[in-house]
């Protein structure tokens, strides 16, 4: 005998009445798309639950790879049995014998199918009972058991599952509309993106590259950050952004304490545009409350201004150290942390002002005219489609 | 020709030797030069190590890529031991160490260290009780090998990972020269602390290797500069030689399901055959053994006149390890089994790769059984 199927079982997607039909049709798409390594699986997908078929597939990197999907609350290894109470009780045998560490147990029945002979309570304690008489050293412990024994007797058979996974909650990505993610290669903004998409949300990145201040290295770190975010969700397309003649020319206009506030806004300005372009409604950033000067409540203010489209900032009332924690966990920290300038470090004055005035800035902006500059910018942008990988990486993977 | 010293090292795969060449020829940037060519070179780099973790289910910045088995053994006991001395200066490992691990213990013991030489039982097996019993309030470092290169046999590196989990003051180094892609041993959480691999045992190619450093380890490098390999060991990495490394072991996994029958039985052949020579003693046991190494005794034939005379017949083996045979006389891992000096003075090895077939073991048995009585004539 063996763990033949996995159960996924949805978290708060399951009470979404009218939308129900396309978070599962979403998360459908994303279990399929994880399991495509795995040859022979295959998956069922019911009202409140998934199944997926192993036909011998080892369950344990299938579950390593599901768990990371969004609207998926847990995961078991599942045995599917006939709704014949020999056959069950079998296969909870099995379930109790592979725990590890496991010296107390519970075995709890749910009876969905009402033509099954033998009531829920009593058919624990049958269970129950031919679990003891079969081992030795195990005890029932209907409080606080190490190993409980899921006995789900349904109208086509009955799955048997002990241990439950937790998995990553949310929403399935693509169910709640689609985010342009300002992605810097810092920590902050891949971990923004990541809660985004927690909620649902499908990303676009952009951005914002100044060669030659600014390296390929620096575009490739953005490139990997996307490229790992993808694991999580759909395939990123990043827009890339020359940036360099707007940012030289702001160096050279603007008084230095405002550089920083104007080159912000034109960055926003400018996601503006795309995501308009793109079809897509909202701008989400890494910003987190006071942690560098255009941060701060004033800056943020400043910067909003030119902008009236929603600014989702996931990260904003977090500490540094949770989320750097965060992006440990979602394996983009050591990107983030390969020492390249990015656009923003750059050209960052000694001493930015950290209380910018709105109206200030809107009057050394209007020295100079920056529609031009800023349609131009828009002309060149460079997209890139992470996953469907370049030719050179196919290249490259060639020789592996 | 007829080769079956392939734990000495193997023939490359010529897909290997083609992921070379291309690197060499393709991407010969420096990874750590700042222009786009050298990006390039970077990129690369990093997918070789993105390869070479999923390959053995480890973190990236776990594998330290080196120059061989030599290389690996030393950064991991000399890096322990530097590290961590003043911990302790204790070291345990076993009598039948390849020589990088020995020579770099006795290094260590003119350094002040000390090392505990554990002994093995008749079958070439270190027992658990042993090294649970060597360890001391000093001791910092276990050193043990996952298959023994002269004998075949396996240890009981599951074991010691247990034990050494419960001493959290200790590292545990496996030499995995052997053993790598023959016998598994998951690295994660296995109380493995670092292991070593080398390419050419595996169809790679010479001057390539691998180290794992769990994370969260350090070690005092044997190399100090540009602080490539994380600071692990600097030095312009060997692009070339580590893609076609990290090539050489997913070829090496892909086989593993059809080599590993195919060697069995070349082995069971070979034990049939050789127990048909007169006076012929096989000295890697009957169990806890891996199947692609023979080790043999012709008591009272000087194994390299064997040598010799097989070589004129185009048949490779080899007496101990190529790397111990510049010593002269008796074998020292057979001595350490407690065998007769007839014996360890006489012991031969038969060493097996994939492309070996039946009819090498055949004509080799052939070859031997006439050498034997040609020899006998005289030597006899």
């Amino acid at each position: 005998m063996f763990y033949d199927h996995i159960v996924i079982r949805y978290g708060e997607l399951s009470l979404k009445g009218r939308n129900r039909k396309l978070f599962t049709t979403k998360l459908h798409e994303h279990v399929i798309k994880k399991l495509k390594p795995f040859e022979g699986t295959r998956v069922k997908k019911l009202r409140d639950r998934m199944y997926i078929i192993l036909n011998g597939a080892d369950p344990e990197p299938i579950i390593e790879e599901c768990r990371h999907i969004f609207g998926i609350q847990s995961l078991s290894v599942a045995i599917k049995a006939e709704n014949e109470p020999d056959k069950i009780k079998e296969a909870a045998l099995f379930a109790l014998q592979q725990g590890k560490n496991v010296s107390t147990f519970k075995v709890t029945t749910k009876r969905v199918n009402k033509d099954f002979p033998i009531d829920s309570q009593a058919f624990n304690h049958i269970v129950g009972g031919h679990l003891l008489s079969n081992t030795d050293g195990f005890t029932v412990d209907v409080h606080h058991p190490d190993m409980e024994i899921h006995i789900d007797i349904r109208n086509e058979a009955t799955y048997i599952t002990s241990a439950r996974i937790l998995g990553a909650g949310g929403l399935p990505v693509g169910s709640s509309g689609k985010t342009l993610l300002l992605l810097s290669g810092g920590i902050d903004s891949p971990v923004a993106g990541y809660m985004a998409m927690k909620r649902g949300v499908q990303l676009e990145a952009i951005h914002f590259h100044s060669p030659p201040y600014t390296s390929e290295r620096a575009k490739q770190k953005v490139i990997d950050l996307a490229e790992v975010l993808s694991e999580y969700g759909n395939n990123i397309k990043i827009h890339v952004v020359p940036f360099t003649k707007l940012q030289q020319k702001i160096h050279r206009e603007i008084p230095h304490g405002y550089s920083m506030t104007v080159m912000r806004r034109m960055m926003m300005r400018i996601s503006d545009q795309i995501a308009r372009k793109e079809g897509i409604l909202s701008l989400t950033t890494g910003e987190s409350l006071g942690q560098v000067a255009s941060q701060t409540m004033e800056s943020m203010h400043a910067i909003n201004e030119v902008t009236n489209y929603p600014i989702i900032r996931p990260l904003v009332a977090m500490d540094k150290e949770e989320i750097i924690r965060i992006s440990q966990q979602i394996n983009t920290y050591d990107i983030s942390i390969r020492p390249h300038e990015d656009c923003c470090t750059v050209f960052v004055p000694k001493s930015p002002k950290t209380k910018p005035r709105t109206e200030k800035v809107i009057q050394f902006e209007g020295f100079n005219d920056y529609a031009a500059d800023i349609a131009e910018t828009i002309e060149n942008v460079e997209v890139i489609e992470i996953a469907k990988s370049t030719k050179d990486d196919q290249d490259m993977m060639e020789l592996f | 020709m007829i080769y079956l010293d392939n734990s000495a090292t193997t023939k490359p795969y010529p897909e290997v030797v083609e992921s070379f060449r291309q690197v060499s020829e393709k991407y010969y940037g420096n990874p750590s030069s700042v222009h786009s060519f050298g990006t390039e070179a970077e990129k690369l780099l990093r997918m070789a190590k993105q390869q070479a973790a999923s390959l053995l289910h480890v973190h990236e910045d776990e594998i330290v890529f080196t120059s061989g088995g030599t290389e690996g053994n030393n950064t991991a006991i000399k890096g322990i031991a530097l590290a961590h001395q003043n911990r302790g200066k204790h070291i345990i490992t076993t009598q039948i160490e390849h020589p990088s691990v020995l020579e770099a213990c006795t290094a260590l013991e003119r350094l002040g260290f000390d090392v505990t030489y554990l002994p093995v039982n008749k079958q070439g097996i270190v027992s658990v009780e042993d090294v649970k019993n060597a360890i001391t309030k000093d001791t910092i470092l276990i050193s043990i090998m996952h298959v023994n290169n002269e004998l075949g046999t396996i240890q009981p590196i599951k074991e010691v990972g247990a034990i050494a989990k419960q001493h959290p003051k200790l590292f545990f180094h496996v030499d995995h020269v052997q053993g790598f892609g023959k016998v598994s041993i998951p690295l994660h959480d296995s109380g493995i602390d670092l292991c070593t691999i080398s390419g050419h045992k595996i169809h790679g190619l010479k001057g390539t290797g691998l180290l794992y450093i769990k994370r969260n380890t350090t070690i005092f490098p044997l190399m100090h500069g540009g602080d490539q390999e994380m600071g692990y060991r600097s030095g312009t990495e060997n692009l070339a030689g580590i893609v076609s490394l990290v090539k050489a072991i997913r070829l090496y996994f892909d086989h593993a399901n059809t080599r590993t029958n195919h060697v069995k039985r070349l082995n069971e052949k070979l034990r049939a055959c050789l127990s048909e020579i007169n006076g012929l003693v096989i000295n890697t046991p009957d169990h806890d053994y891996v199947d692609h190494i023979l080790n043999f005794s012709l008591p009272g034939f000087k194994p390299e006149v064997v040598i010799h005379a097989l070589g004129e017949k185009e048949i490779y083996i080899s007496t101990k390890s190529a790397c111990s045979s510049k010593q002269p006389d008796e074998s020292v891992v057979l001595a350490a089994c407690g065998l007769d000096k007839a014996i360890t003075k006489s012991g031969l090895r038969v060493s097996l790769a994939y492309d070996n077939c039946e009819e090498d073991i055949e004509a080799f048995c052939e070859a031997l059984k006439m050498i034997r009585n040609q020899l006998s004539e005289v030597m006899g």
